[in-house]
């Protein structure tokens, strides 16, 4: 009996706490909003089957609690009922299920304009390398990270020479524009995380991962580890501004290249112009 | 993943027919009584334990076939660099497929009651099983002098694991057998060994099968027959 | 595969009574002296006993290190001694306990020996001597990993998802010892169970008396059959994956080790996959959820048909429900690797698995609560608690089917959604099965029952206590708070109110765990005081209530095995005198009045 009472209350309780919570979503600020539209959905359609179950079951321990005399039913089972419940948990779990895989098709399909940028996590802070003015990236790989070569950019590929490595300090990216975040790793698998983008994914060392977006709000907003790396974990954190074009291209020029960054430059490119990208599985 | 993923279709596949046989779809409910596909008698000893042994090798088998499948996985990225094979594990492999042999003609001669040729058998079974882990140390010494040492790359190590683990289990196996030519030493007959020897036999065949497809995949043909079905497929 | 089956179909049903039969009885093993009785003993039920207390004593220490988790969590700096390391090497142990150690063994372990036996009709397991040597290897097995507490450095801080190359590099606590300690901890547990399970999968196929044919088990058998089953398939992976660990700890091999520069140190390693690692945990890591869960499930199914004095609804949909969620199980494993970097096109596949699972699953639920509607319920604490596992297990269930919709994940995954997510689906809900399971059979155990008003409080405390601490704990993982973070410090988007909901969260956890110790005093002060229970306090159809003596003497039976008659869920049979027939009673005859069994029930 107040089992009954409490497990209606708790159903109240939840979804009362769902309307009134302040802890939400921050507001987005990616193309991500159809990652929202899926959250909502799967929130409708369990919160209704949530409700429907325990207030069932509440009503049952209302209904057909012991009483003197009561004796139960014997029903071993009902085919119809339980394929019809079946049926019906078959059509919820769809409308869940495809708009998500929808969604997810778009996810992993950067589109074709986009432009890329490296994201690098080492314990524990983010680098940075966007592509100078060839408009690519040149090769890298793990070994050949030393010190005036902090992302290991391949010194023999002179896609790389132009590059322009951001280590320790802010991403900026133009509004408005999709852009294909490649992630490498130099030693734990680190997650580059930004809440109002909505999109996440692992950089795992020794291969290269990606996820795009298209940022649709300027401002500045905060990077955080999302994959346990070590100690320093929560201490993992950077800044995105997602500023206009212009000013994006003012930063963009500040910045030093690869080949600033070798004090006295090497030359003599041999030409390797493949890009190191290893697959991922 | 695909190997485990196989290896584990089979054993659902096992399972369900055996649910099937045993009435999976059957009311309950209705049934009062004795009936059913109960029991008649106890099962025996020897019934119990080879059921056992059964199920021990399932999961056995879903050792070493995850082990493959980790092994696959590797070898499918570029930069994979095969060990050489040594030429002495053909000869284990020989050496293998003798023990398994004398064990099979031990378990028949205990069906038949003749002692002595169940003491030539699990003599030279155990005999040959050790003669194979010797092979198997040779095969590692000679890898290591030829500069394949087990940190170099993920193939080389994979080399030394896959081998070590099914060394183990061949150890274990000849605790196992040990324990039956200990009972045969101490004049056990004929009647109180057949179950050992029997449940040894079978697990060196599974050994055997298991060395086999192992074989197969270090000196590559796996490899290269996966190769030719990517390619077929692409 | 061999074949498992007791020779051939008989043919024809007899409905009379059996004669009695004693043949080939298992060779049991008598004790001699108090040691080989109560230490060193081969009855399944000691067994069990030392099973579930060892379970509990060293769930007791990751209760510990739950509070102070969640301390800092709620009042960073308050306790000094909790620093960084520390912190990791706590939740590290509190999950790799609370998962492995404490519910793996105290469903399989604790329930499976002490049940089987006894609910199959049979004397012992199969193989006593075995059942003995896999307790003390579980025992080992905890002692080395509480050893990590006491090694230099202490024990791995990794997570209890141990991921390398994390797990063995210089910036994580534990690197030193402590993985190489968990890595030896669960290769022995693993030996440990399976030496454990063979005996309950062949105890289960030939160990039934006559007349339990499968369809006549109860579903807390099924379930942990299943579970065992699937364990012992799936511990390997996990096996597999330590031993290429320690390799790679112990003898600098690159299983699972990329080149890696170490705070601008390039390392000697090269050329491993830090994914596979991932691939082979999760192949184990998510059958473990349903190992845990499907004994929870047949324990609940029985519970709630006992004190609802109805059968279960729909008992053949349930059992191949049991089956079918083991069998899917196997093939979800990588939706825990949704943004794991793995090739993303895997995403659609288990995605459609995992939601596809839910189906089963939640035509489980249904049939719970349809078991309660036209019955006679009482709400007896192992009720109590079967109620409240309903409710919790439906909470976690359904937020599954967001972290299992590949694209919803992407979001919430290694939020404090997903802890709020799994300590609902498998940490409270299965917790609670393990309370109303004790509640339920301590009076076989002991001979005595349980305190009401001890376990009433405990239930309410736990209960909403629980619900209380996990619920709210979704909403910090939708606004982005991460998991696994030692403190949140000046995040922009996390408002002060969330550093409120954390102290709320942390000092209801405080008072549930507390709570704990109530259910603790009540096991020890009913074993003197409680009242006397009788064979069958509950009134169940299943054959551990009909042994003759209670507890049960070594070899459960007495002169004879019994023979079994009906299903395990004969209660409230029409034109029966009494409200439940036990399996073992002929008669009566399975005719009875057409309108009183429900519509559909042929």
């Amino acid at each position: 009996m107040p089992l009954a009472i409490v497990l209606a209350l708790i159903v109240f309780g939840s979804v009362l706490f769902h309307f009134l919570s302040p802890w939400w979503f921050t507001p987005i600020a990616s193309n991500w909003g159809y990652i929202d539209d899926t959250v909502n959905i799967t929130f409708w359609i369990t919160g209704a089957v949530f409700a429907a179950v325990v207030l069932f079951m509440a009503y049952c321990l209302l209904r057909f609690r012991h009483k003197p005399g009561r004796r139960a039913a014997y029903e071993p089972e009902n085919r119809r009922l339980e394929s019809w419940l079946a049926i019906g948990t078959g059509i919820g779990v769809a409308a869940m299920l495809a708009p998500g895989l929808v969604v997810w098709a778009r996810y992993i399909t950067v589109p074709a304009d986009a432009t890329a940028v490296e994201v690098v996590g080492q314990q524990w802070q983010w680098a940075y390398r966007l592509p100078g003015k060839d408009g690519k990236l040149g090769a890298s790989e793990t070994r050949a990270i030393s010190d005036t070569n902090p992302v290991g950019i391949d010194p023999d590929d002179p896609a790389g020479r132009d590059d322009v490595v951001v280590q320790g300090g802010e991403l900026h990216l133009p509004v408005g524009k999709p852009v294909a975040l490649l992630l490498r790793s130099v030693d734990a698998v680190h997650d580059f995380f930004v809440p109002e983008f909505r999109a996440k994914m692992d950089m795992i060392p020794g291969s290269v991962t990606y996820y795009w977006l298209t940022p649709t709000r300027t401002g500045s907003f905060e990077v955080l580890c999302a994959e346990l790396c070590g100690v320093g974990h929560p201490y993992m954190r950077g800044t995105v501004v997602v500023e206009p074009e212009a000013d994006y291209q003012a930063w963009l020029a500040q910045q030093q290249t690869f080949e600033q960054m070798q004090a006295p430059a090497t030359t003599g490119a041999i030409d390797t112009g493949a890009t190191k990208a290893s697959a991922t599985e | 993943m695909s190997i485990i993923l196989l290896f584990l279709a089979a054993i659902v596949a096992v399972v369900f027919a055996w649910l099937w046989r045993h009435g999976i779809l059957a009311k309950p409910w209705l049934e009062v009584g004795v009936a059913g596909g109960y029991p008649v008698t106890d099962p025996s000893a020897a019934r119990v334990a080879k059921v056992a042994l059964g199920v021990f090798l399932a999961v056995i088998g879903s050792l070493f076939a995850l082990t493959v499948s980790a092994y696959l996985m590797r070898a499918s990225l570029g930069d994979w660099q095969a060990v050489r094979t040594p030429g002495i594990l053909w000869v284990n492999t020989g050496v293998l497929a003798l023990s398994s042999l004398a064990l099979e003609t031990a378990r028949l001669a205990a069906r038949r009651g003749d002692m002595a040729g169940v003491r030539a058998g699990v003599l030279a079974g155990g005999a040959t099983a050790m003669l194979f882990l010797v092979g198997q140390l040779i095969a590692w010494r000679q890898l290591n002098a030829e500069g394949y040492y087990l940190a170099s790359n993920p193939a080389n190590a994979f080399f030394y694991l896959i081998t070590a683990l099914h060394g183990v289990h061949v150890l274990g196996g000849l605790a196992g057998l040990g324990r039956v030519t200990w009972r045969m030493e101490q004049g056990a007959g004929v009647a109180r060994l057949r179950l050992g020897v029997d449940l040894c036999a079978i697990y060196w065949h599974a050994l055997l099968l298991i060395w086999l497809v192992l074989l197969g995949l270090l000196t590559n043909w796996v490899g290269d027959f996966v190769a030719i079905c990517r390619q077929l497929l692409t | 595969m061999v074949d498992v089956t007791h020779g051939g179909p008989t043919s024809g049903a007899s409905t009379g009574v059996a004669p009695g039969f004693e043949i080939g009885e298992l060779d049991l093993y008598h004790p001699k002296s108090w040691v080989t009785k109560y230490v060193f003993s081969q009855d399944a039920k000691v067994i069990a006993i030392q099973y579930g207390l060892t379970a509990m004593a060293i769930g007791l220490v990751a209760l510990v290190l739950s509070w102070l988790m969640r301390m800092q969590l709620a009042f960073p700096g308050l306790l000094p001694f909790i620093d960084a390391d520390h912190y990791y090497q706590f939740i590290t142990m509190h999950g790799m306990i609370m998962v492995v150690y404490l519910l793996t063994a105290l469903f399989l372990g604790g329930f499976g020996n002490y049940l089987i036996p006894l609910m199959l009709g049979a004397r012992d397991m199969m193989f006593p001597y075995l059942n003995m040597l896999s307790y003390w290897i579980y025992l080992l097995a905890v002692l080395v990993l509480a050893a990590g507490f006491f090694v230099p450095g202490g024990p791995t801080g990794a997570g209890w998802t141990l991921y390398p190359p994390q797990a063995i590099l210089g910036n994580t606590p534990g690197h030193q010892w402590g993985i190489i300690v968990m890595l030896v901890s669960l290769m022995l547990f693993i030996i440990g169970f399976t030496m454990g399970g063979l005996n309950y999968v062949v105890t289960v196929l030939q160990g039934r008396t006559r007349g339990m044919t499968l369809m006549r088990m109860p579903l807390t058998i099924w379930g942990i059959f299943t579970a065992t089953v699937m364990a012992l398939l799936a511990f390997p992976a996990l096996f597999v994956g330590a031993v290429m660990m320690l390799f790679d700890r112990l003898l600098g091999t690159s299983f699972f080790m990329p080149a890696i520069v170490e705070m601008g140190e390039q390392t000697a390693y090269g050329g491993g996959s830090p994914i596979l690692f991932q691939h082979l945990f999760w192949f184990f890591g998510h059958p473990e959820v349903y190992i845990v869960a499907l004994p929870a499930f047949g324990i609940v199914s029985d519970l709630i048909s006992t004190h609802a004095r109805k059968n279960i609804f729909g008992y053949r949909m349930m059992v191949w429900a049991i089956v079918g969620i083991g069998a899917l199980s196997f093939v979800v494993w990588a939706h825990h690797m949704y943004v794991s970097g793995m090739n993303p096109g895997f995403g659609f596949f288990f995605a459609t698995t995992t939601l596809i699972i839910a189906i089963p699953t939640a035509l489980k639920v249904y049939n719970w609560v349809l078991t309660l509607w036209r019955g006679d319920i009482h709400f007896t604490l192992p009720m109590l608690f079967a109620l409240g596992f309903i409710v919790t297990f439906l909470n976690g269930g359904l937020t599954g089917l967001f972290l299992g919709n590949v694209v919803v994940d992407v979001p919430l995954s290694d939020t404090m959604f997903v802890v709020a997510h799994f300590h609902m689906v498998m940490g409270v809900a299965p917790i609670l099965v393990i309370f109303g399971a004790i509640y339920h059979w301590y009076p076989k155990i002991t001979g005595r029952m349980l305190d009401t008003t001890l376990g009433k409080i405990h239930f309410w405390v736990t209960f909403l206590g629980a619900y209380l601490i996990f619920f709210p704990m979704h909403y910090l993982g939708l606004l982005g708070v991460p998991r696994r973070y030692f403190e949140m410090g000046e995040t922009a988007f996390v408002p002060p109110s969330a550093a409120t909901l954390n102290v709320f969260i942390t000092i209801t956890a405080l008072v549930v765990g507390a709570a704990q110790m109530l259910f603790l005093f009540n096991l020890a002060w009913s074993l003197r005081h409680g009242r006397e229970a009788g064979g069958n306090p509950w009134r169940a159809t299943t054959l551990e209530w009909q042994t003759p003596e209670t507890p049960p003497a070594h070899g459960n039976w007495g002169a004879e095995r019994p023979t079994v008659y009906r299903w395990a869920y004969d209660y409230s049979v029409p034109g029966a005198a009494e409200d439940f027939l036990p399996q073992n009673q002929p008669g009566p005859d399975p005719v009875v009045p057409g309108h009183a069994i429900a519509e559909g029930a042929r």
